[in-house]
C-alpha cells in the first residue's frame, strides 16, 4: 500500500519532466517514398552519430524517427549518442577512445574543428543531392567559407523569455535581467559564453574581443548581477518559467516555443543591444570510420519530410527551403524563429577564440560564480 | 568482548587461516582483480595527471617525391595548422608543393612533471569552493547524527515486526535514483512549489527555500540519512537487553545509561555513519548544483566542470588536482574519525 502510494507519488513529481520533454508541435510524416532512392550498398556497416541531447525527431507521438528510418532504408545500423555542450563533444573527439562518423556542432567549435584538422574535407554540393535545398544566406558562413566541411542543420538565436504576469513592462534590454525590481527571480545561463555574451552586449564591447579589460568588464557587470539571480541554469529554466518559478530568462528562441506551449503567459524578445546567434551544422570527424555512410545520413536529414519531422520537434529555425516552403510546416510564419527583418535585429556569431582568452574568461568564471 | 574471549577466538582464526590459505586466496581474487583495475589503477591515474601537464603538438604525415614523412611539432599559440604543414616540409627539406598531405591534426597528450595544477587548486575560487564543501558536509553529517541517533536507538528496541516497517520505510526511497529524489525536493521547494501552494494557501508565504544554502544541507541529509542510521542500528541492536538490565539494577538513571553504556558501545556504528555521510556529501555535485539553483559551487562542481571542458587550459590536469587534494582531505577526515573508536573494525567502512 505504501509502496503503491509512494510510487504513485513518485510518478506525480515526474510529470513536469515529461511535459519538458515533449516536442512544441508534431508533425506526422512518413519516408515511404524514399524507399528504392537511397543504395544499399553500405548495408550491415555501423554509423556513429554523436548529436545534441534532444536534437532530432524520434518518433513520439507517432512522429518520424529519424534513426530508425534511415537504418530500415539503408541497412546500416546507427550508433546513436548524444552530449550536452560543444565542449564535451570537443573532449570526446580528442580522445582517442572513439570515433564518430557524423557531429553536429556549432559555428565556433566548428572553426576550431577546422583549423585543427579535425573535419573531413569534401563537397557537399557535388556530393549531396538534397544540399539545394540550403538556404543560400546559410551557406558560406564564416566558419566554412567555401561549404567544405558542414551542412548546416539548425540556426537559433538567444533572446529574453519573460512572464508578463510577473513583469509589467515588457522590456526590451539586458538590462531587464539587473533589474533590482526581480530580484531572486532572474535567471542566468550556467555556461559561461552564453553569460558573458548578455553582459559583453549591455557593456557594449565586442563579444568576441581578446582584449582582457573588456572580459573584465563584462565579469564586473555579472559579478553585480549575482546577488539578484536565483539561479544559473540549463536545461532547469524550463521547469522553472514554464510553472511560473521565475520571472526573467535568457534562452534560445526554439526552447521559448516549447515551454510557451505549457504557460502561454509567457513572452520572448530580442533585447536591442544585440543577441548572439548561432548555427549548428552537421560534419564529418577526420578519423571518421564510416564517411559514405555518414554523407548518405546527412543527405537523408536534408530530405524535406526528415528536415521537417526535425524543424517540427526541436523547434529551432530551419535552414532547409523544403521546410520553410512546406505548406505543412506549422511554424513557417513564426515571427520569432523567422523574424520578418532580421537586419532590425543586432546579431552576432561567436568566434573561436585563442587558448589564453579562453583560460582568461573560464577563470574569471569561475570566480564570479564561486562568489558570493 | 572479554580479553579471554577475544584471545581465544584469534588463535582459532589463525588456525583456520593456516588451513584454508589457499582457498581463502582465490576467494579473494576476483576483489583484488576488481579493486587493482578499478580502484588503484583510478587513483593512480589521478596522480599521474595532477602533476603532469597536457600538451599539444601538430601530428602531420606527407609524402614528397615517393617518400612517407611523419612529423610531429609542438603546438605554439602562433603556430597555425597550415604554418605547421609549412614547417614539417621544410625540415623535411622539400618544398610546400611537392608534399602531398595525408594527415595534419592537433592533437594532445600528457607532458612532462609539473606543481602548476597544483598551484591552480589554491587559487581562491578553489580555495572558497573547497570550504563551502567542507563546511556543508560537516553541517549535513551533524544534522544526520542527530537525527539517525535517537532514530536508531527507538528501532533497535522496538518489535520485530516494527523494526521491518520502519527498516522498509527507511529503504523506500533509495529504491529511486538519487538523481530523481533530488529532482523531486527541486519540485517540493520551489517558488511554486508544492510547499509554497500549501503556505498560500493558508494565507502564508511565499517563502525562498530552493537555492539556498539550507536546500543544500537539506538535500544532503535526505539523500545519506540512511547511511548514518543503518550502521548506528547494526551496533544497536547487538547491545546485549542483559547490560541495559543490569544498568537499571545498578541505578543508572537514562543519562547514565546513555552516556556510560549506550554511546560508548555505538561508537563504531557512529563512526562509519559520520564516513559514510561525509564522504560523499563533501565530494557531491549534482545536489549543490539542483538544489541550489547553481548558485553554490561546491568543489564538485569545480572538478565536474573542470573534466567537462578537459583539453582546454589542462582541465583535465586541474581537475585531477582538485580531486587529489579532496582525497587527501577525506584521507584526513577519515583517520582522525577511526582515531576516535578503538573497535577493531566491527563496524568500520574505511
Amino acid at each position: 500500500m505504501k509502496k503503491t502510494l509512494s510510487l504513485c507519488l513518485a510518478a506525480l513529481l515526474l510529470l513536469p519532466l515529461v511535459f519538458a520533454l515533449a516536442s512544441c508541435n508534431k508533425a506526422l510524416v512518413d519516408v515511404e517514398n524514399l524507399e528504392g532512392t537511397y543504395t544499399r550498398d553500405l548495408a550491415g556497416t555501423t554509423l556513429n552519430v554523436y548529436n545534441w541531447a534532444e536534437y532530432i525527431s524520434e518518433g513520439a507521438e507517432g512522429t518520424l524517427y529519424v534513426t530508425k528510418a534511415f537504418e530500415k532504408l539503408t541497412g546500416i545500423e546507427v550508433n546513436y549518442s548524444t552530449y550536452e555542450s560543444n565542449e564535451v563533444m570537443y573532449s570526446k573527439l580528442k580522445s582517442d577512445a572513439v570515433s564518430y562518423d557524423v557531429i553536429i556542432p556549432s559555428d565556433y567549435m566548428i572553426e576550431r574543428l577546422i583549423s585543427e584538422g579535425m573535419l573531413l574535407s569534401f563537397d557537399p554540393a557535388a556530393e549531396l543531392s538534397n544540399y539545394h535545398y540550403i538556404d543560400e544566406q546559410y551557406k558560406n558562413l564564416y566558419f566554412d567559407a567555401e561549404n567544405k566541411y558542414s551542412v548546416p542543420y539548425n540556426v537559433g538565436m538567444v533572446g529574453l523569455i519573460y512572464n508578463t504576469t510577473m513583469v509589467k513592462e515588457a522590456p526590451d534590454s539586458w538590462g531587464a535581467l539587473w533589474d533590482e525590481a526581480y530580484k531572486g527571480k532572474i535567471l542566468m545561463f550556467n555556461n559561461s559564453r552564453d553569460s558573458f555574451g548578455i553582459a559583453q552586449a549591455l557593456v557594449g564591447v565586442d563579444l568576441n574581443s581578446t582584449d582582457k579589460a573588456d572580459w573584465d568588464k563584462a565579469a564586473a557587470k555579472l559579478t553585480e548581477q549575482k546577488t539578484l539571480l536565483q539561479g544559473y541554469v540549463m536545461d532547469e529554466v524550463f521547469n522553472k518559467m514554464e510553472d511560473g518559478n521565475a520571472a526573467l530568462a535568457p534562452y534560445y528562441a526554439g526552447d521559448f516555443l516549447t515551454m510557451q506551449e505549457i504557460n502561454p503567459d509567457l513572452a520572448f524578445v530580442y533585447p536591442k543591444e544585440g543577441v548572439n546567434i548561432f548555427v549548428d551544422s552537421m560534419c564529418i570527424p577526420a578519423n571518421a570510420r564510416n564517411a559514405e555512410a555518414a554523407k548518405l545520413f546527412i543527405n537523408f536529414m536534408l530530405e524535406p519530410e526528415v528536415a521537417l519531422a526535425n524543424a517540427e520537434t526541436i523547434c529551432y529555425a530551419s535552414p532547409n527551403t523544403g521546410v520553410t516552403g512546406n505548406p505543412e510546416y506549422s511554424l513557417a510564419d513564426n515571427e520569432y524563429l523567422y523574424p520578418k527583418d532580421l537586419s532590425a535585429i543586432k546579431t552576432t556569431y561567436f568566434r573561436d577564440l585563442d587558448p589564453s582568452t579562453r583560460k582568461y574568461y573560464e577563470d574569471l568564471w569561475v570566480t564570479i560564480t564561486t562568489g558570493n | 568482548m572479554t580479553g579471554a574471549k577475544a584471545g581465544a577466538s584469534a588463535s582459532v582464526l589463525t588456525e583456520k587461516k593456516e588451513k584454508t590459505s589457499l582457498g581463502a586466496k582465490l576467494l579473494n581474487a576476483p576483489y583484488l582483480l576488481w579493486s587493482a583495475v578499478f580502484i588503484v589503477v583510478p587513483i593512480l591515474m589521478v596522480v599521474f595527471y595532477a602533476f603532469s601537464e597536457t600538451v599539444g603538438y601538430y601530428e602531420i604525415s606527407f609524402t614528397a617525391g615517393g617518400r612517407e614523412y611523419v612529423c610531429e611539432l609542438p603546438a605554439a599559440e602562433d603556430l597555425t595548422l597550415e604554418g605547421a604543414k609549412e614547417q614539417a616540409a621544410a625540415q623535411a627539406g622539400v618544398s610546400l608543393a611537392d608534399a602531398t598531405f595525408t594527415h595534419a591534426s592537433l592533437e594532445y597528450r600528457s607532458g612532462g612533471f609539473t606543481l602548476a595544477n597544483l598551484k591552480e587548486v589554491w587559487s581562491p575560487a578553489s580555495r572558497r569552493a573547497m570550504l563551502l564543501s567542507f563546511l556543508y558536509s560537516l553541517a549535513a553529517t551533524a544534522i544526520s547524527l542527530v537525527i539517525a541517533y535517537p532514530f536508531a536507538y527507538a528501532l533497535s528496541r522496538s518489535g520485530a515486526k516494527s523494526q521491518r516497517i520502519q527498516m522498509l520505510l527507511i529503504m523506500l526511497p533509495m529504491w529511486m535514483n538519487m538523481l530523481v529524489r533530488t529532482y523531486s525536493w527541486q519540485q517540493i521547494l520551489e517558488n511554486n512549489g508544492v510547499i509554497n501552494k500549501a503556505l498560500a494557501f493558508l494565507g502564508l508565504g511565499p517563502a525562498t527555500m530552493l537555492g539556498t544554502s539550507g536546500a543544500v544541507i537539506l538535500g544532503m541529509v535526505y539523500n545519506y540519512l540512511p547511511y548514518m542510521i543503518l550502521p548506528i542500528y547494526t551496533v544497536m541492536s547487538k547491545i546485549d537487553v542483559s547490560l541495559l538490565e543490569a544498568a537499571d539494577d545498578l541505578g543508572c538513571n537514562w543519562l547514565q545509561k546513555l552516556w556510560r553504556l549506550i554511546l560508548p558501545l555505538s561508537v563504531p556504528g557512529i563512526i562509519s555513519g559520520l564516513i559514510m555521510v561525509f564522504v560523499p556529501s563533501i565530494s557531491t555535485f549534482y545536489i549543490s548544483q539542483k538544489m541550489s539553483n547553481g548558485m553554490i559551487k561546491l568543489v564538485g562542481d569545480l572538478i565536474e566542470s573542470k573534466i567537462k571542458d578537459q583539453w582546454a587550459g589542462g582541465g583535465l590536469n586541474v581537475g585531477a588536482a582538485m580531486s587529489l587534494v579532496l582525497m587527501v582531505i577525506i584521507l584526513v577526515c577519515t583517520f582522525v574519525m577511526n582515531r576516535f573508536s578503538d573497535d577493531d573494525g566491527g563496524g568500520m567502512v574505511v
